[in-house]
């Protein structure tokens, strides 16, 4: 792969997604040894650039740093000179000059992580910006999937939730359909996007959207943060019409349909409790699977590219 | 010797590596056979059938050791992963690292550092198809198929039916 940076899934070639996706498996056999570390990034430092909080995500990056052996860095925003009007040019200026080899990037404006890559010799890879993409999730989800039905080919994914607020949405939206699957979306009317890419087909309804036959649920996080405008009427209305209540879930265990959700889950709101016990359930493996899937894109990015 | 070396070359060369392992170790002992990605993997698995008619155990497994390269500061891209496959527990146990060219040495330093990360062996060895010279590290063979005097910068070619579709060693003397 000759890439310097990793900004959206729609800049890869299918050849490269496929590449990241393969090379993620001999990363993932690391885990089982009784050393969990590799020596291909020594020496290499990786610095953390997070605007906008995250626990998984950040802590996914970092272990995937440390076991390729990746000197870690985080620069931690809230406490740092941005908050004293320092400009995000001013910031990768400095960075550039403590020579750090990959910066990953999370900011809550689109396309920030594109501007920072063009001005640094450094490896950017985007953990998430505004609305835009959230590549890394979107390849930790195509492999997470990839282990259960080796051939995407032809299988049916249905993301339920805020569609018109996530990036992990567009993203893993595009990812599966690049790689030959097929992408519903369920979602109220007010969190749709009026105009869905092609091939994805758009449900309001629970029960319309299961006869569609979906291998698996991809439930999106109810952004609490983003409730102040009201796009449901409640929290509670919510679970009833879109979530996964214990009944519905009683339901597509019989029909062998997998769960899978990013994390951290509302549980009583997209998800019931019974959830956590689905044996269907991918969402710990998606959190496994991200540690491998986030050093093979650290091991397959050069900078010179 | 006369090149390109063939597949009976390449048959008795295993058969040599054979018969030097057999004179160490007889054959009550459990040996674990490790290749070295590509090729030295075909080579392990091809010793480990001849061993396997002593009646003795004998642990196979592979290791591609991408990872612990000294020289990714040089490549334009970095190494396709194949992955390992060490599924024994490698405590106590005699290791006989396999691999199909012996050079520089530095591929070994690798395999021994990779080998480390998933226990502490008993013992290694090492045992490799073409002896070719030039090290730069000190590192030997135990067992060794054919050695072949070469100048550093001729090319040895090594393929195999497994990996290759067929078998021969070319010798490309430098220009």
């Amino acid at each position: 792969m000759l890439r310097k940076d990793l900004l959206d899934i729609h800049s890869l070639t299918r050849e490269e997604i496929i590449s990241l996706l393969d090379q993620a498996t001999p990363f993932k056999e690391i885990f089982t040894r009784s050393v969990k570390k590799v020596p291909a990034l020594k020496g290499k430092s990786v610095l953390m650039l997070f605007y906008e909080p995250s626990t998984r995500t950040h802590s996914s990056f970092e272990v995937a740093a440390k076991r390729l052996s990746a000197d870690v860095t985080n620069f931690d925003v809230p406490s740092s000179s941005v908050t004293k009007g320092e400009s995000v040019r001013e910031t990768i200026e400095t960075l550039q000059a403590m020579r750090t080899d990959y910066i990953i990037v999370r900011h809550p404006r689109s396309g920030q992580p594109a501007a920072i890559a063009k001005m640094t010799n450094a490896c950017v890879i985007n953990a998430g910006d505004g609305a835009h993409a959230h590549p890394t999730q979107a390849l930790l989800d195509a492999f997470t999937l990839r282990e259960i039905h080796p051939e995407l080919e032809g299988k049916k994914i249905l993301i339920i939730g805020d569609i018109l607020h996530s990036r992990v949405a567009r993203s893993t939206t595009e990812i599966f359909l690049r790689l030959g699957a097929k992408v519903a979306w369920l979602a109220p009317g007010s969190l749709l996007p009026q105009y869905p890419p092609a091939g994805v087909t758009c449900f309001t309804d629970y029960e319309t959207a299961m006869r569609w036959e979906p291998c698996a649920l991809y439930l999106l996080r109810v952004q609490m943060e983003r409730q102040d405008v009201q796009y449901f009427p409640s929290l509670r209305e919510y679970h009833k019409v879109f979530g996964i209540t214990e009944a519905r879930l009683k339901r597509i265990a019989g029909e062998g349909i997998h769960i899978m959700h990013p994390g951290p889950v509302n549980r009583g709101v997209e998800l019931c409790d019974a959830v956590m016990d689905y044996p269907l359930s991918l969402i710990n493996q998606q959190v496994e699977n991200g540690i491998a899937i986030r050093m093979s894109v650290l091991y397959s990015l050069k900078a010179g590219h | 010797m006369q090149f390109p070396l063939q597949a009976d070359d390449i048959a008795q060369a295993i058969d040599r590596l054979a018969a030097q392992i057999r004179e160490r170790h007889p054959a009550t002992e459990t040996l674990a056979l490790i290749g070295i990605r590509s090729r030295g993997d075909e080579v392990a698995e091809r010793l480990c059938n001849v061993l396997a008619e002593d009646d003795r155990e004998i642990l196979f497994g592979t290791l591609d050791i991408s990872l612990y390269r000294d020289d990714f500061e040089h490549l334009h891209t970095n190494p396709k992963l194949q992955g390992s496959d060490v599924d024994f527990p490698l405590e106590d146990t005699t290791v006989i690292l396999v691999d199909d060219v012996l050079f520089t040495g530095r591929t070994i330093r690798a395999a021994l550092d990779a080998l480390s990360d998933y226990g502490r062996p008993g013992k290694v060895e090492l045992a490799v198809l073409i002896d070719r010279g030039h090290r730069e590290m000190p590192i030997q063979a135990d067992f060794v198929g054919i050695s072949l005097a070469t100048e550093r910068l001729d090319h040895v070619l090594v393929s195999l039916e497994g990996t290759d579709g067929e078998d021969k060693v070319e010798m490309i003397p430098h220009a």
